[in-house]
């Protein structure tokens, strides 16, 4: 993997922000940006260019997907590869992020080698 | 309560914190709490809705919280503050994220809120969702601490 890819991690929860940039770092990822919800992330997409964004579903002003929404519909954004993070693990969800375009998924909780694994699939 | 409900709290307790944090918890009977009150160091309430509506939470005593912290960050915290009350955010978001998959593999659907987190040494929260309080208590390995988690359901008719 390319460790120089610009990533943004998006989550209204600094504790899960720090985790999995802590298993970004162990992977020689050092080039994160943080947002702590929808609408930061989107402010952060208008202003610098990212190789993908790893964010939360549940976040309070704008969730992860519509997050998701807003970055496919965008013409300068929508190749971006997302990868959804979080704990609704049930199949509606799963159903409805794939619909509106996630490039993967992993449910919380969730081990340093499960992400490895995801960022792996994206970028293969 | 259908007790069918409430094992997925259990394993998804124990699952969380083995993922998360490399933890080993162990628990006791599940009892039916009579009072309202809620004690701990810090606690973790969702709201719950769906087939059933009511709250989970989770209270930590201090000794608990700071364990579960320090191994999740994988560095020494040792006083609760601003980041060890998110961490119980995100710990209450996860167990009650999991516990309803397995729930739905059962054929129970339901849905979370976002969850709060109250702070503050023997703090006392009063309950007032509607429904009986099934409270399991919890022990960390090692004597690190103890907390207790409490499913408070009632069944849409």
């Amino acid at each position: 993997m390319d460790t120089s890819l610009k990533i943004l991690v998006v989550d209204d929860f600094s504790t899960m922000r720090r985790i999995v940039k802590n298993i970004l770092k162990q992977l020689g990822f050092t080039n994160i940006t943080e947002a702590d919800d929808g609408t930061t992330a989107w402010e952060e997409l208008q202003k610098n260019k990212f190789d993908l964004i790893i964010s939360d579903w549940n976040m309070p002003k704008m969730t992860g997907l519509d997050l998701l929404k807003k970055v496919r519909e965008d013409d300068q954004l929508k190749d971006i590869p997302f990868l959804m993070v979080t704990a609704e693990a049930q199949k509606q969800n799963v159903v409805e992020a794939v619909k509106a375009g996630v490039t993967n998924y992993i449910v919380k909780p969730f081990t340093a080698e499960g992400v490895t694994e995801k960022l792996e699939k994206i970028f293969s | 309560m259908d007790v069918t409900y409430i094992n997925p709290f259990i394993n998804a307790t124990l699952n969380v914190l083995q993922m998360m944090a490399s933890i080993t918890a162990t628990h006791g009977k599940p009892f039916l709490k009579k009072e309202n009150k809620l004690i701990g160091d810090v606690t973790g309430v969702i709201g719950i809705t769906g087939d059933a509506t009511g709250t989970l939470s989770l209270s930590f005593d201090e000794a608990a919280i700071l364990s579960i912290v320090s191994a999740m960050f994988g560095e020494t915290v040792d006083t609760v503050d601003r980041d060890t009350a998110d961490a119980v955010g995100e710990i209450t978001n996860m167990i009650s994220g999991q516990a309803r998959k397995e729930l739905e593999d059962a054929g129970k659907s339901l849905n979370a809120a976002i969850p709060s987190v109250v702070t503050g040494r023997h703090h006392t929260l009063i309950q007032i969702a509607e429904g009986p309080k099934i409270a399991i208590p919890f022990e960390i390995s090692e004597n690190r601490g103890t907390f207790t988690i409490e499913i408070c359901l009632k069944m849409k008719q």
